[in-house]
């Protein structure tokens, strides 16, 4: 009863966040709102007990990504109020929201009519020790691949945003 | 609580990402909704995780950790190569970015 309950407000935050940087037109406030949805994952994360993917999402995505788009949005000057109303939806608008509605739609009436094989509620206590052992031990080959990506994006990062005559002193 | 209802968050967030990346100008707002698409996906393996048969095997679980990692990268190379763009054209409004339309 409890956990609906908790379920229900988390769910609640996470989906009113997700619209509101649908529909609001500063930008600014569509970064704070896409936290918002950050933070009711998180919280649903902790609440179905996965605690260290739980805390990395606050840590990656509210810590990092969250701060990196506010940053993006400023250094573009998105963040002035002054776009004018016919400017924030693109060219086929109507077409896009009835696409993504349709899809919604799709995926709710597969997944109720769909018997899901689930075994039921048993609630294992994952320690910080036990995913360390998994990932040095049989996912060390993924570990090592999400290592050479995030270098790799790193300095991709750096070289694509970096100014085009820096570039070519290199 | 059972596996279904988190099923059907997951899946009302996945529209709502898949409708901003659609419907808005900004190429800012259109990475912000691929990662709540992103973040669907992760909430989509968190939930099959606790409530699938072998929950002590973490499977679920360190492949949303995966893909929490993948998605960092990705919004850091997006949001640089929306930088230079903006650098480039002083505009991050995606129905002027049309040079490459045939």
């Amino acid at each position: 009863m409890i956990e609906g309950l908790i379920f229900g407000l988390l769910s609640i935050l996470t989906l009113a966040g997700a619209a509101a940087a649908a529909l609001l037109r500063n930008l600014v406030h569509c970064a704070l709102s896409l936290s918002v949805t950050f933070v009711g994952l998180a919280l649903m994360y902790l609440s179905l007990g996965a605690q260290f993917v739980g805390l990395s999402q606050i840590l990656v995505y509210i810590g990092a990504v969250a701060i990196l788009v506010v940053f993006a949005i400023l250094l573009t000057r998105g963040a002035g109020a002054l776009t004018p109303h016919r400017l924030i939806a693109a060219a086929g608008w109507r077409l896009g929201w009835i696409a993504s509605v349709a899809v919604g739609f799709v995926l709710i009436v597969a997944l109720v009519r769909s018997p899901l094989p689930v075994s039921g509620d048993h609630a294992v206590k994952v320690t910080v020790q036990q995913i360390g052992q998994a990932l040095m031990g049989p996912y060390v080959l993924p570990l090592e691949i999400v290592a050479i990506l995030l270098t790799v994006a790193l300095i991709g990062a750096v070289i694509v945003a970096m100014p085009e005559d820096q570039k070519e002193m290199r | 609580m059972t596996l279904t209802p988190y099923l059907i968050v997951a899946a009302l967030l996945f529209a709502i990402g898949l409708g901003i990346a659609l419907t808005r100008r900004n190429a800012i707002l259109v990475l912000i909704g691929i990662e709540l698409m992103l973040n669907a996906a992760n909430l989509n393996l968190i939930a099959f995780w606790r409530f699938g048969p072998h929950p002590e095997l973490m499977t679920g679980m360190l492949f949303a950790l995966f893909s929490i990692a993948v998605a960092a990268a990705e919004a850091s190379v997006g949001l640089g190569l929306v930088i230079a763009w903006y650098r480039h054209s002083k505009t991050t409004d995606l129905d002027e970015m049309a040079r490459m339309k045939g």
